[in-house]
Protein backbone atom coordinates (compact mmCIF):
# COMPACT_ATOMS: atom_id res chain seq x y z
CA UNK A 1 0.00 0.00 0.00
CA UNK A 2 1.69 2.94 -0.86
CA UNK A 3 1.75 6.71 0.45
CA UNK A 4 -1.32 7.76 -1.25
CA UNK A 5 -3.62 4.96 -0.16
CA UNK A 6 -2.60 5.45 3.23
CA UNK A 7 -3.65 8.94 3.40
CA UNK A 8 -6.95 8.40 1.53
CA UNK A 9 -8.27 5.59 3.78
CA UNK A 10 -7.22 8.04 6.44
CA UNK A 11 -8.76 10.58 5.25
CA UNK A 12 -11.83 8.26 4.58
CA UNK A 13 -12.16 6.70 8.03
CA UNK A 14 -11.55 10.62 9.87
CA UNK A 15 -14.78 11.48 7.62
CA UNK A 16 -16.60 8.68 8.26
CA UNK A 17 -15.89 9.00 12.55
CA UNK A 18 -16.61 12.31 12.87
CA UNK A 19 -20.15 12.15 10.95
CA UNK A 20 -21.35 9.72 13.84
CA UNK A 21 -20.82 12.25 17.02
CA UNK A 22 -23.05 14.66 15.29
CA UNK A 23 -25.94 12.28 15.80
CA UNK A 24 -25.22 10.66 18.77
CA UNK A 25 -26.39 13.51 20.72
CA UNK A 26 -29.81 12.07 22.40
CA UNK A 27 -28.80 9.92 25.61
CA UNK A 28 -29.04 6.48 25.59
CA UNK A 29 -32.80 4.91 24.97
CA UNK A 30 -34.14 8.16 23.85
CA UNK A 31 -36.01 8.40 20.52
CA UNK A 32 -33.46 10.44 18.21
CA UNK A 33 -36.31 12.60 15.48
CA UNK A 34 -34.47 12.13 12.45
CA UNK A 35 -36.12 14.61 10.54
CA UNK A 36 -36.05 17.28 13.06
CA UNK A 37 -32.16 16.72 13.06
CA UNK A 38 -32.44 17.03 9.54
CA UNK A 39 -34.48 20.38 9.19
CA UNK A 40 -32.14 21.54 12.14
CA UNK A 41 -29.17 21.11 10.08
CA UNK A 42 -30.43 22.72 6.78
CA UNK A 43 -31.63 25.41 8.22
CA UNK A 44 -29.09 28.65 9.41
CA UNK A 45 -28.49 29.02 13.23
CA UNK A 46 -27.53 31.73 15.70
CA UNK A 47 -24.88 28.78 17.26
CA UNK A 48 -22.55 26.37 15.66
CA UNK A 49 -23.57 22.71 17.35
CA UNK A 50 -20.95 20.38 17.08
CA UNK A 51 -21.69 17.63 19.30
CA UNK A 52 -23.34 16.49 22.55
CA UNK A 53 -26.73 16.88 23.21
CA UNK A 54 -28.98 20.11 22.15
CA UNK A 55 -28.07 21.99 24.82
CA UNK A 56 -27.07 21.41 28.81
CA UNK A 57 -24.45 18.84 30.13
CA UNK A 58 -22.13 17.69 27.58
CA UNK A 59 -22.51 19.90 24.61
CA UNK A 60 -20.13 21.20 22.41
CA UNK A 61 -21.31 24.48 21.14
CA UNK A 62 -20.02 27.36 19.56
CA UNK A 63 -22.65 30.35 20.58
CA UNK A 64 -21.82 33.23 18.00
CA UNK A 65 -22.54 36.77 18.34
CA UNK A 66 -25.95 38.33 17.80
CA UNK A 67 -26.35 42.20 16.29
CA UNK A 68 -29.70 43.38 16.06
CA UNK A 69 -30.79 46.72 15.09
CA UNK A 70 -33.44 48.03 17.51
CA UNK A 71 -33.36 51.32 18.58
CA UNK A 72 -29.95 51.33 18.07
CA UNK A 73 -27.69 48.47 17.75
CA UNK A 74 -27.43 45.90 20.53
CA UNK A 75 -24.56 42.96 20.98
CA UNK A 76 -24.72 39.81 22.78
CA UNK A 77 -24.06 36.19 22.71
CA UNK A 78 -26.92 33.98 21.63
CA UNK A 79 -25.71 31.71 24.27
CA UNK A 80 -28.08 34.05 26.42
CA UNK A 81 -30.97 33.26 24.08
CA UNK A 82 -29.86 29.44 24.20
CA UNK A 83 -29.53 29.41 27.82
CA UNK A 84 -32.99 31.63 28.57
CA UNK A 85 -36.03 30.41 29.89
CA UNK A 86 -37.81 27.42 27.78
CA UNK A 87 -41.60 27.80 27.13
CA UNK A 88 -43.78 24.96 26.06
CA UNK A 89 -46.86 25.76 23.31
CA UNK A 90 -48.75 23.90 21.94
CA UNK A 91 -48.89 24.64 18.23
CA UNK A 92 -51.83 24.11 16.02
CA UNK A 93 -51.22 20.38 15.04
CA UNK A 94 -51.63 19.61 18.49
CA UNK A 95 -47.45 19.15 18.99
CA UNK A 96 -45.59 20.65 21.84
CA UNK A 97 -42.91 23.00 21.21
CA UNK A 98 -41.04 25.55 23.09
CA UNK A 99 -38.98 28.87 22.87
CA UNK A 100 -36.72 30.28 24.72
CA UNK A 101 -37.10 33.76 26.14
CA UNK A 102 -34.51 35.94 27.53
CA UNK A 103 -36.49 38.64 29.99
CA UNK A 104 -33.32 40.43 31.15
CA UNK A 105 -32.62 41.25 27.39
CA UNK A 106 -35.93 41.35 26.25
CA UNK A 107 -35.56 38.71 23.61
CA UNK A 108 -37.22 35.28 22.80
CA UNK A 109 -35.97 33.33 19.91
CA UNK A 110 -38.14 30.89 18.04
CA UNK A 111 -37.49 28.56 15.09
CA UNK A 112 -34.08 30.17 15.12
CA UNK A 113 -36.18 34.13 14.42
CA UNK A 114 -35.83 36.45 17.39
CA UNK A 115 -38.40 38.21 18.41
CA UNK A 116 -39.05 40.95 21.02
CA UNK A 117 -41.13 40.15 24.21
CA UNK A 118 -44.28 41.65 25.49
CA UNK A 119 -44.42 43.09 29.05
CA UNK A 120 -45.22 39.70 30.70
CA UNK A 121 -41.97 38.56 29.00
CA UNK A 122 -43.89 36.08 26.82
CA UNK A 123 -44.42 35.51 22.88
CA UNK A 124 -48.02 35.56 21.97
CA UNK A 125 -49.02 33.36 18.87
CA UNK A 126 -51.86 33.47 16.93
CA UNK A 127 -52.52 30.19 14.45
CA UNK A 128 -49.44 29.15 15.20
CA UNK A 129 -47.48 32.06 14.44
CA UNK A 130 -45.45 34.89 16.36
CA UNK A 131 -46.79 38.33 16.12
CA UNK A 132 -44.44 40.17 18.64
CA UNK A 133 -42.58 43.12 16.59
CA UNK A 134 -39.37 41.27 14.94
CA UNK A 135 -36.02 43.21 15.38
CA UNK A 136 -33.66 43.84 12.29
CA UNK A 137 -31.29 40.79 13.11
CA UNK A 138 -27.74 41.58 11.80
CA UNK A 139 -26.09 38.80 13.33
CA UNK A 140 -23.11 36.51 12.24
CA UNK A 141 -25.14 33.25 12.17
CA UNK A 142 -23.35 30.00 10.96
CA UNK A 143 -23.70 30.37 7.54
CA UNK A 144 -22.12 34.04 8.02
CA UNK A 145 -19.30 32.27 9.87
CA UNK A 146 -18.95 29.82 6.86
CA UNK A 147 -19.39 32.37 4.25
CA UNK A 148 -16.16 34.22 5.86
CA UNK A 149 -14.07 31.53 6.71
CA UNK A 150 -14.92 29.97 2.66
CA UNK A 151 -13.96 33.81 1.68
CA UNK A 152 -10.76 33.98 3.91
CA UNK A 153 -9.50 31.07 2.81
CA UNK A 154 -10.16 31.55 -0.91
CA UNK A 155 -8.09 34.69 -0.71
CA UNK A 156 -5.14 33.43 0.89
CA UNK A 157 -5.34 30.46 -1.28
CA UNK A 158 -5.25 32.84 -4.83
CA UNK A 159 -2.85 35.07 -3.33
CA UNK A 160 -0.42 32.60 -2.99
CA UNK A 161 -0.78 31.45 -6.15
CA UNK A 162 -1.08 35.39 -7.75
CA UNK A 163 2.58 35.71 -5.83
CA UNK A 164 4.14 32.71 -6.31
CA UNK A 165 3.85 33.84 -10.41
CA UNK A 166 5.91 36.95 -9.67
CA UNK A 167 9.03 34.68 -7.47
CA UNK A 168 9.28 32.30 -10.41
CA UNK A 169 8.49 34.68 -13.63
CA UNK A 170 5.57 33.53 -14.77
CA UNK A 171 6.02 29.88 -14.02
CA UNK A 172 3.33 28.29 -11.87
CA UNK A 173 4.78 27.13 -8.40
CA UNK A 174 3.36 25.09 -5.49
CA UNK A 175 -0.45 26.18 -5.20
CA UNK A 176 -0.80 27.60 -8.27
CA UNK A 177 -0.10 24.56 -10.38
CA UNK A 178 -3.55 23.67 -8.76
CA UNK A 179 -5.34 26.71 -9.02
CA UNK A 180 -3.98 27.38 -13.49
CA UNK A 181 -5.22 24.60 -14.90
CA UNK A 182 -8.82 25.38 -13.27
CA UNK A 183 -8.40 29.18 -14.50
CA UNK A 184 -7.68 28.05 -17.93
CA UNK A 185 -10.70 25.70 -18.04
CA UNK A 186 -12.87 28.62 -17.15
CA UNK A 187 -11.48 30.79 -19.37
CA UNK A 188 -11.41 28.35 -22.64
CA UNK A 189 -14.49 26.07 -21.96
CA UNK A 190 -16.51 28.69 -19.91
CA UNK A 191 -15.78 32.26 -21.29
CA UNK A 192 -14.07 31.91 -24.38
CA UNK A 193 -16.66 29.34 -25.40
CA UNK A 194 -19.92 31.12 -24.42
CA UNK A 195 -19.08 34.66 -25.11
CA UNK A 196 -16.69 35.43 -27.44
CA UNK A 197 -13.27 35.35 -28.46
CA UNK A 198 -13.38 39.37 -28.07
CA UNK A 199 -15.62 40.29 -25.10
CA UNK A 200 -14.82 37.67 -22.92
CA UNK A 201 -11.66 39.29 -21.02
CA UNK A 202 -14.53 42.08 -19.07
CA UNK A 203 -16.62 39.14 -17.73
CA UNK A 204 -13.50 36.56 -16.28
CA UNK A 205 -13.48 38.08 -12.91
CA UNK A 206 -16.67 37.30 -12.30
CA UNK A 207 -17.20 34.16 -13.81
CA UNK A 208 -13.61 32.73 -11.77
CA UNK A 209 -15.24 34.69 -8.44
CA UNK A 210 -18.35 32.53 -8.68
CA UNK A 211 -16.91 29.81 -9.86
CA UNK A 212 -14.07 29.16 -7.02
CA UNK A 213 -16.75 31.03 -4.21
CA UNK A 214 -19.58 28.21 -5.16
CA UNK A 215 -17.14 25.06 -5.25
CA UNK A 216 -15.28 25.94 -2.03
CA UNK A 217 -18.49 26.54 -0.26
CA UNK A 218 -20.09 23.47 -1.47
CA UNK A 219 -16.67 21.81 -0.64
CA UNK A 220 -16.60 23.24 2.62
CA UNK A 221 -20.34 22.03 3.06
CA UNK A 222 -19.38 18.71 3.24
CA UNK A 223 -16.80 18.92 5.96
CA UNK A 224 -18.78 17.14 8.68
CA UNK A 225 -17.30 19.65 11.17
CA UNK A 226 -16.71 22.75 11.88
CA UNK A 227 -15.70 25.17 10.42
CA UNK A 228 -17.28 23.40 7.21
CA UNK A 229 -20.67 21.68 7.39
CA UNK A 230 -22.78 24.35 7.42
CA UNK A 231 -25.21 24.66 4.44
CA UNK A 232 -24.00 27.96 3.00
CA UNK A 233 -24.64 26.90 -0.97
CA UNK A 234 -28.11 25.35 0.32
CA UNK A 235 -29.00 28.27 1.60
CA UNK A 236 -31.85 30.14 -0.68
CA UNK A 237 -30.84 34.07 -0.02
CA UNK A 238 -26.84 32.91 -0.84
CA UNK A 239 -28.18 31.21 -4.04
CA UNK A 240 -30.39 34.57 -4.48
CA UNK A 241 -27.55 37.11 -4.31
CA UNK A 242 -25.14 34.95 -6.43
CA UNK A 243 -27.82 34.76 -9.20
CA UNK A 244 -28.54 38.62 -8.37
CA UNK A 245 -25.26 39.11 -9.50
CA UNK A 246 -25.85 37.36 -13.02
CA UNK A 247 -29.22 39.50 -13.63
CA UNK A 248 -27.34 42.54 -13.04
CA UNK A 249 -24.89 41.66 -15.49
CA UNK A 250 -26.36 40.60 -17.57
CA UNK A 251 -29.09 43.88 -17.73
CA UNK A 252 -26.11 45.80 -17.47
CA UNK A 253 -24.08 44.99 -20.52
CA UNK A 254 -26.88 43.88 -22.68
CA UNK A 255 -26.24 45.82 -26.03
CA UNK A 256 -29.17 46.89 -28.62
CA UNK A 257 -29.91 43.85 -30.30
CA UNK A 258 -30.18 41.70 -26.72
CA UNK A 259 -32.96 44.48 -25.82
CA UNK A 260 -34.34 44.53 -29.84
CA UNK A 261 -34.90 40.89 -28.97
CA UNK A 262 -37.18 41.54 -25.90
CA UNK A 263 -38.89 44.50 -27.09
CA UNK A 264 -39.54 44.11 -31.11
CA UNK A 265 -38.87 40.05 -31.44
CA UNK A 266 -37.76 40.15 -35.08
CA UNK A 267 -39.87 37.96 -37.64
CA UNK A 268 -43.00 38.65 -35.00
CA UNK A 269 -46.05 40.04 -36.41
CA UNK A 270 -47.21 43.66 -34.55
CA UNK A 271 -50.07 42.16 -33.10
CA UNK A 272 -48.59 39.61 -31.11
CA UNK A 273 -46.37 41.92 -29.55
CA UNK A 274 -48.52 42.27 -26.77
CA UNK A 275 -48.11 39.23 -25.54
CA UNK A 276 -44.27 38.27 -26.59
CA UNK A 277 -43.19 41.86 -24.41
CA UNK A 278 -44.66 40.43 -20.82
CA UNK A 279 -43.15 36.99 -21.60
CA UNK A 280 -39.68 38.21 -23.14
CA UNK A 281 -39.91 40.32 -20.11
CA UNK A 282 -40.30 37.45 -17.54
CA UNK A 283 -37.66 35.45 -19.27
CA UNK A 284 -35.40 37.76 -18.19
CA UNK A 285 -36.05 37.19 -14.71
CA UNK A 286 -37.02 33.19 -14.90
CA UNK A 287 -33.03 32.68 -16.06
CA UNK A 288 -31.48 33.88 -13.21
CA UNK A 289 -34.17 32.50 -10.84
CA UNK A 290 -33.70 29.20 -11.61
CA UNK A 291 -29.94 29.20 -11.05
CA UNK A 292 -30.68 30.50 -7.85
CA UNK A 293 -32.97 27.39 -7.30
CA UNK A 294 -30.73 24.94 -8.83
CA UNK A 295 -28.13 25.16 -6.34
CA UNK A 296 -30.31 26.13 -3.29
CA UNK A 297 -32.08 22.35 -4.52
CA UNK A 298 -29.22 20.75 -5.26
CA UNK A 299 -27.24 21.03 -2.18
CA UNK A 300 -29.97 20.96 -0.49
CA UNK A 301 -30.94 17.50 -1.63
CA UNK A 302 -27.33 16.30 -1.04
CA UNK A 303 -26.98 17.26 2.46
CA UNK A 304 -30.51 15.77 2.98
CA UNK A 305 -29.87 12.43 1.65
CA UNK A 306 -26.32 12.26 3.54
CA UNK A 307 -27.95 12.61 6.71
CA UNK A 308 -30.87 10.65 5.90
CA UNK A 309 -28.89 7.24 5.36
CA UNK A 310 -26.57 8.16 8.49
CA UNK A 311 -30.20 8.65 9.99
CA UNK A 312 -31.37 5.21 9.22
CA UNK A 313 -29.13 3.73 12.08
CA UNK A 314 -31.10 6.27 14.89
CA UNK A 315 -34.24 5.24 13.37
CA UNK A 316 -34.26 2.08 13.39
CA UNK A 317 -32.05 1.97 16.91
CA UNK A 318 -29.87 -0.99 15.64
CA UNK A 319 -25.62 -0.19 15.16
CA UNK A 320 -26.32 -3.29 12.73
CA UNK A 321 -27.96 -1.01 10.13
CA UNK A 322 -24.10 0.84 9.99
CA UNK A 323 -23.10 -2.20 7.67
CA UNK A 324 -25.43 -0.79 5.13
CA UNK A 325 -26.03 2.89 5.88
CA UNK A 326 -22.32 3.55 6.02
CA UNK A 327 -21.41 2.45 2.78
CA UNK A 328 -23.67 4.50 1.38
CA UNK A 329 -23.34 7.51 3.06
CA UNK A 330 -19.50 7.46 1.49
CA UNK A 331 -21.09 6.62 -1.55
CA UNK A 332 -23.06 9.72 -1.64
CA UNK A 333 -20.67 11.80 -0.11
CA UNK A 334 -18.17 11.20 -2.53
CA UNK A 335 -20.83 11.36 -5.87
CA UNK A 336 -21.67 15.49 -3.81
CA UNK A 337 -18.02 15.79 -4.46
CA UNK A 338 -18.67 15.77 -7.91
CA UNK A 339 -21.93 17.28 -7.52
CA UNK A 340 -19.94 20.29 -6.04
CA UNK A 341 -17.90 20.65 -9.00
CA UNK A 342 -20.67 20.11 -11.10
CA UNK A 343 -23.23 22.75 -9.84
CA UNK A 344 -20.06 25.56 -10.03
CA UNK A 345 -19.10 24.53 -13.37
CA UNK A 346 -23.12 24.63 -14.26
CA UNK A 347 -23.66 28.24 -12.33
CA UNK A 348 -20.77 29.84 -14.30
CA UNK A 349 -21.43 28.33 -17.47
CA UNK A 350 -25.54 29.27 -17.47
CA UNK A 351 -23.95 33.02 -16.47
CA UNK A 352 -21.41 32.94 -19.27
CA UNK A 353 -24.24 31.58 -21.21
CA UNK A 354 -26.69 34.21 -20.48
CA UNK A 355 -24.03 37.11 -20.73
CA UNK A 356 -22.68 35.88 -24.26
CA UNK A 357 -26.67 36.18 -25.21
CA UNK A 358 -26.83 39.72 -24.09
CA UNK A 359 -23.64 40.93 -25.67
CA UNK A 360 -23.85 38.46 -28.90
CA UNK A 361 -23.31 41.07 -32.39
CA UNK A 362 -26.08 39.44 -34.34
CA UNK A 363 -27.49 35.81 -35.15
CA UNK B 1 -52.02 16.67 1.19
CA UNK B 2 -48.22 15.79 1.95
CA UNK B 3 -48.77 12.50 0.44
CA UNK B 4 -49.91 14.23 -3.01
CA UNK B 5 -47.15 16.57 -2.92
CA UNK B 6 -44.66 13.56 -2.72
CA UNK B 7 -46.83 11.76 -5.20
CA UNK B 8 -46.13 14.67 -7.64
CA UNK B 9 -42.45 15.06 -6.58
CA UNK B 10 -41.99 11.73 -7.63
CA UNK B 11 -44.16 12.77 -11.46
CA UNK B 12 -41.41 15.39 -11.80
CA UNK B 13 -38.34 13.04 -10.90
CA UNK B 14 -40.10 10.37 -13.85
CA UNK B 15 -40.01 12.99 -16.19
CA UNK B 16 -36.45 13.93 -15.64
CA UNK B 17 -35.25 11.04 -15.68
CA UNK B 18 -36.58 10.09 -19.22
CA UNK B 19 -35.38 13.27 -20.31
CA UNK B 20 -31.77 13.23 -18.88
CA UNK B 21 -31.74 9.71 -20.15
CA UNK B 22 -32.54 10.84 -24.07
CA UNK B 23 -29.77 13.56 -23.15
CA UNK B 24 -27.71 10.65 -22.67
CA UNK B 25 -27.90 8.03 -24.83
CA UNK B 26 -27.58 10.92 -27.63
CA UNK B 27 -24.75 11.71 -26.48
CA UNK B 28 -23.34 8.60 -26.17
CA UNK B 29 -24.44 7.70 -30.11
CA UNK B 30 -22.77 11.34 -31.03
CA UNK B 31 -19.66 10.80 -29.28
CA UNK B 32 -19.94 6.94 -30.95
CA UNK B 33 -19.64 8.86 -34.19
CA UNK B 34 -17.38 12.01 -34.08
CA UNK B 35 -15.57 10.70 -31.27
CA UNK B 36 -13.09 13.86 -31.67
CA UNK B 37 -16.09 15.92 -30.65
CA UNK B 38 -16.21 14.40 -27.44
CA UNK B 39 -15.61 17.63 -25.22
CA UNK B 40 -18.15 19.97 -27.44
CA UNK B 41 -20.26 17.40 -27.19
CA UNK B 42 -20.22 17.11 -23.32
CA UNK B 43 -20.35 20.69 -22.85
CA UNK B 44 -23.39 20.91 -24.24
CA UNK B 45 -24.80 17.37 -22.85
CA UNK B 46 -24.14 19.01 -19.19
CA UNK B 47 -25.97 22.19 -20.23
CA UNK B 48 -29.75 20.47 -21.58
CA UNK B 49 -29.28 18.11 -18.07
CA UNK B 50 -28.59 21.37 -16.08
CA UNK B 51 -31.63 22.80 -17.81
CA UNK B 52 -33.81 19.55 -17.70
CA UNK B 53 -33.00 19.06 -14.06
CA UNK B 54 -33.79 22.22 -12.70
CA UNK B 55 -37.56 21.78 -13.65
CA UNK B 56 -37.29 18.44 -11.99
CA UNK B 57 -36.25 20.27 -8.46
CA UNK B 58 -39.07 23.04 -8.91
CA UNK B 59 -41.03 19.67 -8.18
CA UNK B 60 -38.48 18.62 -5.61
CA UNK B 61 -38.57 22.34 -3.58
CA UNK B 62 -42.62 22.31 -3.73
CA UNK B 63 -42.66 18.33 -2.47
CA UNK B 64 -40.26 19.89 0.38
CA UNK B 65 -42.48 23.04 1.34
CA UNK B 66 -45.87 21.29 1.36
CA UNK B 67 -44.12 18.32 3.38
Amino acid sequence: MGFNNLVKTFICSILLLVTAPAFASSSEGEKVDVNEMIMHHIKDAHEWHIMGPDHGEGAVVVYLPIILLDGGFKFFSSSELYHGKSIDITNEAGETEHYLANEELGYGIFHEKIYKLNEAGLLDFEHGHVTNPKPLDLSITKNVVALLVSALLLFFLLKAAASSYKKSNGVPKGVARFIEPIVIFVRDDIAKANIGEEKYKKYMPFLLTAFFFIWINNLMGLIPIIPGGANLTGNISFTLVMASFTLILTLISGNKHYWGHIFATPGVPKALLPIMIPVELIGIFTKPFALMIRLFANITAGHIIILSLVGIIFTFQSSAWGFLSVPMALFISVLELLVAFLQAFIFTMLSALFIGAAVAEHH
Amino acid sequence: MTGLAAVGAGIAVLGAGLGIGRIGGSAMDAIARQPEATSKIQTAMIISAALIEGVALFGVVVGLLQG
